[in-house]
């Protein structure tokens, strides 16, 4: 009884081991705009997001496995949304009436309570079978036509039956018995729960077993004492079956979690569609490759939470990059290279949990993990200089980082003298590069952009923020040689001017 | 020989053991601290303390123990004893348990299990013994003793009658029907296991691991009513098995043999020891059978430690010191001076109790050791000054030294630890030679611990051992005492430049 929504033959890890720098992820590529959008206040639906993002997909197989999913789900969205709520509506159910379990100490209160929680299951499990029964032709994904199929062969009405014959056994209308033996000290022991001889087909055996005497004696109805005791004898014999149904009830209950779990993913990817395509913005299913494939082209590439901040279609990038390691992006202040780079992150994550990008084209190789190193603000604790802080965290994440991995460089060691960033920069990228790590650096160190570009690598392409001959910006990130300027200038000039403007 | 006792090769001695009493000098050497120890965990049981009260004073008596002592180093015998108390003990707690409790079956339940548990520990502590390669002449004729018992026809009878009615009793099988406040009780009939049903029907939703629900019973020796009432239906039921089991407990009241139960008991006195002795010996510190003499006083012990001391540190996961003593020719009295707190005590103590061991029969701390088989061992150790003593302190001192030196012989052993502190130097000096010429005189061996270095060169029997430091850092100590020359001095001019105290270094500190 597997879901495996998420994998073709795993459940989802509640606890997955996230990526040593999921930190620095959610703050540099602003995750929680996107998680908060998928999940539209719920915080189930959150933190599923938060960890299925940062716990990437490397293989195409899997990746292609939940965009089929998906697929289905934006097909069939309110089915989804259906069984979504037939799952919390179980887990609701049993989060407010189980009790025994977990406070009480005797084998009846926990028979008690397992035998109610089993009837709500059964119930909410027919319903489930019963959407599979009518629903199951409209999906085409390998994982839902299984899930499908599964529900339909585990549950057939004969089991269901079997089930409830049980539950009514379990109540012991006519007593229960028990077996047992003499320990040491002539104590009793052993008490193993019997299932009382049917009344029709023993007859055979009852009439050639030799009689033997029943000895029977009452407790007092006073006698209280006596009342606990055989009440203990009761729930000695009961204990392992009451321990089966409990159990029996928890691994349902797992399945039931699970099963929201999974689909809590798809329904926060089904949010984030929804709002998206109020936005008119594009979406598409990536086309993920091997990372041997050098694959690194998109085309109306935009940066998701700013779309979703700025609640409006934003500026997409069409770039080319194929079989190239390096990008190093430069050019005009505000031009839009800090959302290109995030827009280049965002996707990478996206389409490795299985999701589609937001671009009309994204045709980009898998990254074994992704990295992103930043400028970050001044250390206000004081610990330690700007320059070590950016070294330090260079050095946890060259701890942690493989070949084939992705890493996003902004203004990064920019807290020295330009030769010495450089320098440091130079060494650091082109020792990367050779670990066939693809490197994304935005910096205005002209040292090293320019310092790359002369060497005419056949591996690198150089962008820069489009600027227009009246200095304005169009936001647009398009190839050009590295400039010597980034044009502070027209900043500083465009505040004159307002400024002179106003006088 | 005919087997009396593991503790005394003549059974003279066996009755007055159980008189010994703590010595004077116990709290003095510390004795108190290791007899406490080494008997703590079964002192209730077995009363084993008299056993340490008690020293032996001939070479055989010493002898027999330790050949003993020495076969139960043996793994193999060791963990047969222990096997064999530990039996003894069920015995000692079923007894017991079938005293307690109060329903007739369940009481004779309880019987018959001691009687199992003394079967069991007989035949199997004479199988044991029978086929190992014992030396000393006490387990020899312990081994006879037993083996001859094993074999009699009244417990050959006791363990067979008892073998066939655990059997028969732990073939009972009973249902219980529980309705309501109606209980019946009749033979099971196979019906099938409903538990294991209900496992198999729900097995397809198992994955993973989840919460144990099943509650933990343990079964209690004892039981309330409901289940006597059950238990005298089964009683009914298997009516047979019971009237015999009625008839066996009654013949068998007394089936403890009073030879084998005492054996029990003084046979702790060795795995005790060994069991004390055993971590210490973890840490690398060496135990020795010591050869003893009632004539020569030319003793020695090398690598030796105060056991007491050995055994705390263990605790705290330190090791003692070892130190090493020995006494050539006329040389009788250790002299101990130097520095305080560097083990002047510890040596004198750890004189006392490797004496105070030997004449037990145990092993001592040491590599290797001879000593020497005293009479008595008299210790003055610096006492508290007590009120209701209207003598003062040095009156004190002198009084109890007067006693020691009218009671002992050349043959005691006298620990002193800073006599005569509460009085003038020149005093103290006069007073310790004058106790020393009789000391001397005695022709006794001695431990003086001392500040008054004068001690050192009165005579040619002492030999003078001194409390070292480590020089290049003076405040700690090495805990080794030395044969040397007692200086008194180096070590205060040392100490006092570490913390600048010096002549030289005062005059710079004070500024004029």
């Amino acid at each position: 009884m597997k879901v495996f929504l998420m994998y073709k033959d795993k459940d989802l890890d509640p606890d997955p081991k996230l990526q040593p720098n999921e930190k620095s992820l959610i703050q540099d590529l602003e995750l929680n705009t996107l998680f908060n959008a998928m999940a539209n206040g719920n915080s189930d639906l959150f933190d599923v997001a938060r960890k299925v993002f940062l716990s990437s997909l490397n293989d195409p197989d899997k990746i292609l496995y939940r965009q089929d999913i998906l697929k289905d789900c934006i097909k069939n969205a309110s089915v989804i949304r259906n069984i979504y709520d037939i799952t919390i509506e179980t887990l609701e159910f049993r989060r407010t009436h189980w009790f025994g379990g977990f406070f009480s100490s005797s084998p009846s209160s926990i028979l008690y309570d397992a035998i109610q929680t089993m009837q709500l299951f059964v119930k909410m499990l027919r319903k489930l079978k019963n959407i599979a029964d009518e629903q199951s032709e409209k999906f085409e994904s390998e994982g839902f036509r299984t899930f499908f199929a599964m529900l339909k062969k585990e549950f057939d009405n004969e089991y269901f039956d079997i089930i409830q014959n049980h539950l009514k056994e379990l109540q012991f209308r006519n007593g229960v018995l028990v077996s047992a033996e003499l320990v040491s000290g002539n104590v009793g022991n052993n008490y193993v729960l019997r299932k009382p001889p049917d009344k029709k087909g023993n007859l055979l055996k009852r009439v050639f077993s030799k009689r033997s005497p029943t000895y029977t004696f009452f407790i007092d109805p006073r006698d209280e004492s006596g009342a606990r005791a055989l009440s203990e004898l009761r729930d000695r014999g009961i204990n392992l079956a009451a321990n089966a149904l409990a159990q029996s009830a928890e691994h349902i209950l797992s399945f039931f979690n699970v099963l929201k779990l999974e689909l809590a993913f798809y329904i926060g990817c089904l949010n984030l569609y929804e709002h998206l395509v109020q936005l008119e913005e594009p979406v598409s299913f990536p086309i993920p490759t091997l990372s041997t494939f050098r694959k690194n082209s998109f085309k109306e590439l935009y940066d998701v939470c700013l779309a979703l901040t700025m609640k409006k279609k934003v500026i997409g990038n069409d770039v080319n990059a194929d079989g190239k390691d390096l990008v190093i992006i430069t050019g005009a202040n505000q031009g839009g290279k800090s959302t290109f780079l995030r827009s280049i992150g965002l996707a990478q994550l996206m389409m490795q949990c299985g999701m589609f990008v937001p671009a009309e084209f994204f045709c980009v190789s898998i990254s074994e993990r992704l990295f992103t190193h930043y400028k970050r603000k001044e250390d206000v604790t004081m610990k330690s200089g700007k320059f070590d802080e950016e070294l330090s965290r260079m050095s946890d994440i060259l701890d942690n980082i493989t070949k084939n991995s992705l890493i996003l460089f902004n203004e990064s060691f920019a807290a020295t003298n330009e030769r010495e960033g450089s320098e440091i920069a130079r060494q650091i990228a082109t020792a990367l590069l050779k670990k066939n790590i693809r490197v994304f650096f935005v910096t205005h160190m002209y040292e090293l952009a320019g310092g790359f570009y002369k060497k005419r690598l056949k591996n690198a392409i150089f962008l820069i923020a489009e600027r227009l001959s009246d200095g304005k910006r169009t936001f647009r990130i398009i190839e050009g040689k590295p400039l010597k300027t980034s044009f502070g200038k027209d900043l500083y000039k465009k505040i004159i001017t307002k400024y002179n403007n106003v006088k | 020989m005919n087997f009396e006792s593991i503790l005394f090769k003549n059974a003279d001695y066996c009755k007055i053991e159980e008189t010994a009493e703590e010595q004077d000098f116990f709290i003095d050497l510390n004795l108190n601290q290791i007899i406490d120890s080494v008997t703590s965990s079964r002192q209730e049981e077995y009363n084993l303390r008299p056993f340490f009260y008690f020293t032996l004073h001939d070479i055989d008596s010493i002898s027999y123990r330790q050949e003993i002592m020495k076969e139960l180093e043996n793994k193999t015998l060791f963990d047969s004893i222990k096997k064999f108390s530990q039996e003894m003990h069920s015995i000692r707690v079923h007894l017991a348990l079938s005293d307690k409790l109060y329903y007739k079956y369940n009481k004779q339940g309880w019987f018959l299990e001691a009687i199992k548990n003394y079967c069991d520990a007989i035949t199997n502590l004479a199988g044991d013994l029978s086929i190992m390669d014992l030396k000393s002449s006490g387990f020899i004729s312990f081994r006879k003793y037993i083996t001859d018992y094993a074999k009699s026809e009244s417990f050959t009878l006791l363990q067979s009658e008892m073998k066939k009615l655990k059997a028969d009793l732990s073939n009972i099988r009973y249902c219980i029907l529980i309705g309501g406040s109606r209980v019946r009780v009749r033979k099971y009939k196979s019906e099938i296991d409903y538990s294991l049903e209900i496992e198999k029907t729900f097995e397809k939703f198992k994955q993973g691991s989840v919460k144990d629900y099943k509650l933990t019973y343990h079964t209690d020796a004892g039981m309330n009513h409901v289940e006597a009432n059950i238990l005298n239906l089964v009683a009914k039921l298997f009516s047979e098995i019971f009237l015999r089991l009625d008839n066996y407990c009654l013949k068998n009241t007394n089936f403890l043999n009073e030879k084998i139960v005492s054996f029990d008991r003084e046979v702790q006195f060795y795995i005790s020891y060994l069991e004390y002795i055993e971590s210490i010996k973890k840490a690398d510190l060496k135990f020795c059978y010591p050869e003893l003499s009632s004539v020569s006083k030319e003793i020695y012990d090398y690598e030796g430690f105060d056991l007491a001391l050995a055994h705390k540190l263990n605790w705290e996961g330190r090791t003692v010191v070892c130190n090493d003593f020995y006494l050539v020719g006329k040389e009788r009295i250790f002299v101990v001076s130097g520095p305080n707190q560097g083990g002047k005590t510890t040596f004198a103590r750890t004189f006392g109790q490797l004496h105070y061991l030997a004449s037990l029969g145990c092993p001592v701390p040491g590599k290797r050791a001879k000593l020497f088989l005293y009479d008595r061992i008299f210790t003055h150790f610096e006492k508290e000054e007590d009120i209701k003593n209207l003598r003062g302190k040095l009156q004190d001192d002198l009084v109890r030294i007067h006693s020691i030196l009218e009671q002992a012989t050349p043959n005691s052993i006298i620990i002193m630890n800073e006599i005569f502190t509460s009085t003038t130097l020149q005093d103290s000096i006069f007073l310790s030679k004058k106790i020393m010429e009789k000391i001397i005189k005695l022709n006794l061996l001695c431990v003086w611990v001392t500040f008054i270095v004068e001690l050192a060169y009165f005579s040619k029997e002492i030999v003078s051992v001194v409390s070292t430091v480590f020089p290049e850092n003076p405040a700690l100590r090495t805990f080794k005492i030395l044969r040397k020359p007692a200086d008194g001095l180096a070590f205060a001019i040392s100490i006092a430049e570490k913390y600048k105290l010096t002549h030289d270094k005062i005059m710079e500190r004070i500024k004029s």
